[in-house]
């Protein structure tokens, strides 16, 4: 259990660093930004306390909000995502997830695929709905969260790939 | 009351999920509003001592650059101070220590800059025990960077150019026709001039300057020239499109101007309302 905490406290202040020092700093294209640290929200353990995750999710958010001067957008994004979740997991992993039985690392490519591009995605588009907030700039705000997804499910997948451990 | 406690109970969950979503959505929307975004920013002690270390390190990368950038200013003021007659020149000097003085030039560094999103900020690395407030303009070598919005003891946030709060006061060098300057979040190398009379001869390649009708910024500070410019819908005004002399995405070293009449001017202003 107090593996589980402190893997989880490291994650957070990790992901939260990387973020703010190197990630918001790249601006492929001149706009295109990965946000990887909603995969602390991803792989947050299963079985959990929901009004905690939600918390530590709202926390999550705020604190990439202090970093980069934007309001309240990632926190409203997070805490979002944070609180569909359990509904995107039964969709995606269906009776596994009835059982509570999943590990990340041993699910099938294409459904941790699914399961990411649907969390990213929805992140993304409630992040720069809020960031623009212009309903005459829909197209810039789909074109924004589709490129920003892409570009953030494709790191999740390789780090969590790179740092899966293999113990099958 | 039974059935309430139950109620809350077995929602809370979707309870607690409101209440932080629209936390975040308030503080949202204070953020889009200017001078109200007291909270939720980056001139803290935590977030500012991060940058402030990564920036001690990246800070080599720039050096060279950073020096030209220098040499270069250093070299345009060598040539306006030799190029003055020797008796302006003793003038030049007293201007610059005269007890009258008007504005305080306070020299820091960036270390955090965003030109990305809709609403960009800056950090720099002066703030309240630099006597740096709200409202004092930044400017670099080579034109304008924003205006001090958020400072902390050690930190101070600027409110880039490239911020769709941002209001400045801007004309065209050459006659005294002025506008007011937004950012149409494009571009980072582009901003907006708009409400220029259809009166004034504005032409592609003109310099605009800042107008001085403000307390922020000094008169006669370079923003940038005209790229493009059209009528506006109302069909009295030009709106112009303006190329930054500044490249706001590669910011070193700016400089802090406080305005000391400041105070004197706005009480005297707001007696007239």
């Amino acid at each position: 259990m107090n593996n589980v905490v402190s893997q989880n406290i490291i994650r957070f202040v990790l992901l939260i660093l990387l973020q703010s020092i190197v990630l918001n700093a790249i601006n492929f294209l001149g706009y295109i930004n990965p946000y990887i640290y909603v995969l602390f929200i991803i792989l947050f353990p299963i079985k959990n306390n929901r009004l905690l995750f939600i918390f530590l999710s709202f926390l999550l958010g705020l604190t990439i909000d202090l970093f980069i001067d934007s309001g309240g957008i990632h926190a409203a994004a997070c805490v979002t995502i944070a609180y569909i979740r359990p509904v995107v997991l039964k969709f995606v992993f269906g009776m596994v997830y009835e059982h509570q039985t999943i590990k990340f690392s041993a699910t099938e490519f294409g459904q941790r695929l699914t399961y990411f591009s649907v969390l990213i995605f929805v992140h993304h588009l409630i992040l720069f709905s809020l960031e623009i907030f212009n309903s005459s700039k829909i197209i810039l705000i789909f074109k924004k969260s589709l490129f920003s997804s892409i570009f953030t499910i494709i790191l999740c997948l390789l780090i969590t790939i790179l740092f899966s451990r293999k113990k099958r | 009351m039974q059935q309430i406690l139950n109620f809350l109970i077995r929602h809370k969950t979707f309870l607690v999920f409101l209440l932080l979503l629209s936390l975040s959505l308030f503080l949202t929307i204070q953020s889009h509003s200017y001078q109200k975004s007291k909270f939720i920013n980056s001139a803290n002690i935590i977030t500012g001592g991060v940058y402030g270390i990564t920036n001690n390190i990246s800070v080599y990368i720039d050096l060279k650059s950073e020096n030209e950038i220098l040499l270069e200013e250093n070299t345009r003021l060598k040539s306006v101070l030799y190029n003055t007659n020797q008796e302006n020149l003793t003038d030049l000097y007293r201007h610059a220590t005269d007890a009258n003085q008007r504005y305080k030039i306070t020299p820091a560094k960036v270390i955090k800059n965003s030109y990305s999103s809709t609403n960009n900020y800056l950090l720099i690395n002066k703030g309240q025990r630099d006597s740096i407030a709200q409202d004092f303009g930044v400017i670099s070598s080579k034109g304008i960077i924003g205006i001090i919005d958020n400072t902390s003891n050690k930190y101070a946030r600027i409110m880039s150019v490239l911020n769709t709060n941002i209001r400045v006061n801007a004309k065209l060098k050459k006659t005294d026709h002025f506008g007011s300057l937004r950012w149409n979040t494009e571009s980072p190398e582009f901003v907006q001039l708009i409400d220029i009379p259809i009166q004034a001869p504005v032409k592609i390649g003109d310099t605009i300057v800042t107008g001085g009708r403000s307390t922020i910024f000094p008169k006669n500070i370079p923003i940038g020239k005209v790229d493009s410019f059209k009528i506006d819908d109302t069909e009295n005004s030009y709106e112009v499109n303006i190329k930054l002399f500044n490249d706001m995405t590669n910011i070193g070293h700016v400089y802090v101007i406080k305005n000391l009449d400041a105070n004197e001017i706005s009480t005297l202003n707001n007696l007239d309302e």
